[in-house]
């Protein structure tokens, strides 16, 4: 097990540097430059704050400059908030936006495999229907728009959570909704399909002869078998969450790094786009890591070797 | 061992599947016995009912399946007319089942010993670790080596043959009165075909059980039953003890089911098959079934049912050939020289017995 964690984390830091490597050539692609009122000043001035910045010299010495920085802990300093160390911009911001993340996850991934489940369950019937169509519109409905209905109906109209702005418990409500909603279509249309087809298999009939009820042959038996693909999923479903958290935090003005990456692009703020983007990465590959790992535990057949010597 | 008290009673089952096209009529009229410790086999083709027939005694029937009529009479309770909770305490308690495919029988992330010892739970209450000892017991008793360490195993890690056992350890664990064996070895290597018979008749013995053995395989039945029904298009048409059906059969569907077997004596020449395919049961024929593919079909055949004819106590075949007023057939070749084989057999057995019984009377002074 440590010799396979060795080596996943190995690879992990590879594909890290590879994003970084990208990431930092792309975004030098992008038009404009940092500067605000740029039409204002002076060909001399332009350039001198720009020298202050490291930003006249080469692309690939401003990259090595750049790297030598990482394996120092320097991540620069954000342009836009003059003088602000970019690792604690984000170590201030990242609270709000892994508490949605979790929220979100949670929210949408367990209510989903029930909804799936009883979809399955009940087959051919109007429960079937009606879990269907609820996971169709979640898949459809796209979550900024889920979004602004959620803050005009139940924030604006009902009035039971606040419709912006980040404080307490209150707060994360109608954000998270509005995050889970896609991973909780997602996980029930991918448990009912599974469960459909488990509940069909040769083993469930077995259960079934040996005389255990039809709740006992679903949670024994089924609910596990049908879990395993809904694993793999799991990272796909990260990544949707932390794409949908850019704009949901815009919209509910969550001070995440979400936002913070959105306005980064916005006013090529370089050292906050790499940041931000090495966390994400990192978020990511932390998450498929784990999703390999929680699949050995449900799955014994894929259980790393050596264990069972 | 076994006796002539019936703990099985079927009788004229129907059973009707809604599909799509129609009503298919899958089980037409079946009725049999199961004796206390016998082995029955129901032969037939694919689609001649034998697997719904056992469904019906489970009570596992696919949700579009209805029963249309008849009864299945176990100590006196109709399993037909159970209610879901009383079916539940019967599965895995007094009949049990082995499946077809051990490859696709087991759940493939449960440790088998759980998967054992769960009809000790579900049915007596057991808690886990007495029905965990008593799983161990059964796993060394359906020959898996090594059992203390293997019952943490999974599926996956055995072979077919050894998850065939962990089916049959599943199905044996409560003593059951009634064993339904699908097509038990269909899936696996001929030579673990033969391991897996010789367990489970070593089985029988050992926990007195009945057997109810699905197959299409002419050539396990005559090593395993001890008495064979031959269904065709959700009737049976035949039925007698496995001596009869395979030395003495009088239904040309058996006569065809016979010459297509591969004997001893087969060499190299080409197996005869029986020409045409089944009926579609949606919309069964009149009279005989069969009568479409049988080259010694009677004008009757296709007006009027056949009844069952009685040839001997424990032989009966519906055909009309066998009615007084018919007209004298001869059955194909390697039926007369079986039929020839019996009456050679019938006749030694005669004479070992009158001289079993000379010697008897000899050692009384």
């Amino acid at each position: 097990m440590a010799k396979y964690l060795g080596k996943r984390i190995f690879y992990l830091l590879l594909t890290l540097f590879i994003v970084i490597t990208i990431t930092f050539f792309l975004m030098k692609l992008l038009p404009g430059t940092p500067l605000t009122n740029e039409q204002k000043l002076s060909p001399e001035q332009r350039e001198l704050i720009l020298k202050q910045y490291g930003l006249t010299k080469p692309v690939w010495q401003q990259y090595l400059i750049y790297v030598a920085g990482i394996f120092h802990g320097n991540f620069g300093t954000s342009f836009q908030f003059s003088d602000q160390a970019v690792s604690y911009l984000i170590s201030s911001r990242i609270g709000p936006s892994l508490l949605l993340g979790l929220q979100a996850m949670i929210v949408g991934v367990i209510p989903g495999i029930l909804f799936g489940a009883l979809g399955a369950i009940k087959k051919n019937t109007w429960v079937d229907t009606g879990t269907t169509i609820v996971s169709i519109l979640g898949i459809s409905i796209p979550s900024f728009v889920l979004a602004v209905l959620l803050q005009y109906y139940v924030g604006l109209k009902l009035g039971w959570f606040p419709i912006a702005d980040w404080g307490g418990f209150a707060y994360t409500v109608l954000p998270t909704l509005a995050l889970a909603a896609s991973p909780f279509a997602d996980t029930a249309r991918f448990i009912r399909t599974e469960m459909v087809d488990v509940l069909n298999s040769d083993y469930i009939e077995l259960a079934t002869a040996k005389g255990l009820s039809r709740m006992q042959v679903i949670f024994h038996h089924a609910l596990r078998n049908s879990l395993i693909p809904v694993v793999t999923i799991i990272g796909p479903l990260a990544v949707n969450i932390m794409t949908g958290s850019m704009v949901i935090e815009n919209i509910f003005s969550v001070p995440g790094i979400g936002e913070q990456f959105v306005k980064s692009i916005l006013t090529n703020d370089y050292p906050t786009i790499m940041a931000v983007t090495i966390v994400y990465s990192v978020m990511l590959m932390v998450v498929l890591l784990i999703t390999d790992i929680i699949y050995g535990v449900i799955d014994p057949r894929i259980r790393l070797t050596g264990k069972s010597n | 061992m076994q006796s002539n008290e019936s703990i099985l009673k079927v009788r004229d089952l129907k059973i009707n599947f809604k599909t799509y096209a129609g009503t298919v009529q899958a089980i037409r009229d079946v009725s049999f016995d199961l004796k206390k410790g016998e082995t029955l086999a129901i032969v037939g083709e694919s689609g001649s009912g034998k697997t719904v027939t056992t469904r019906s005694i489970m009570g596992l029937l696919a949700n579009n399946a209805s029963v249309a009529g008849g009864s299945i009479m176990f100590h006196d309770k109709d399993i037909l007319k159970m209610s879901q909770k009383e079916l539940q305490g019967l599965r895995g308690a007094q009949i049990a089942q082995i499946f077809q495919d051990p490859m696709t029988s087991l759940d493939p992330t449960m440790k088998i010993g759980r998967q054992i010892a769960e009809p000790l739970m579900v049915h007596k209450n057991m808690s886990k670790s007495k029905a965990l000892a008593q799983a161990l017991e059964m796993m060394k008793l359906v020959g898996i080596t090594d059992a203390e360490h293997r019952i943490n195993d999974y599926p996956h890690q055995f072979s077919g043959g050894m998850r065939q056992r962990i089916v049959i350890a599943i199905a044996l664990i409560n003593y059951p009165e009634i064993l339904i064996a699908d097509e038990p070895t269909t899936a696996l290597d001929v030579t673990i075909q033969a391991q897996i018979l010789n367990l489970m008749r070593e089985l029988q013995e050992k926990i007195s059980t009945s057997i109810i053995f699905i197959t299409h395989d002419l050539g396990v039945v005559a090593g395993m039953a001890d008495r064979v029904a031959v269904m065709y298009a959700g009737k049976i048409v035949e039925y007698g003890t496995v001596d009869e059906i395979f030395y003495n059969p009088k239904h040309p569907y058996t006569w065809g089911l016979l010459s297509s077997m591969p004997t001893l004596d087969t060499n190299g020449a080409e197996l005869p098959s029986i020409e045409g395919t089944p009926p579609d049961l949606l919309d069964p024929p009149v009279g005989d079934a069969f009568a479409p593919r049988n080259e010694y079909a009677l004008n009757i055949d296709t007006e009027q049912e056949p009844p069952f004819f009685k040839v001997s106590d424990t032989h009966y075949a519906a055909t009309w050939l066998l009615h007084p007023d018919a007209p004298k057939v001869t059955p194909p070749e390697q039926i007369i020289a079986r039929q020839q084989q019996y009456a050679k057999m019938q006749q030694e057995l005669a004479e070992q017995a009158r001289e079993h019984h000379v010697e008897e009377e000899e050692e009384q002074p």
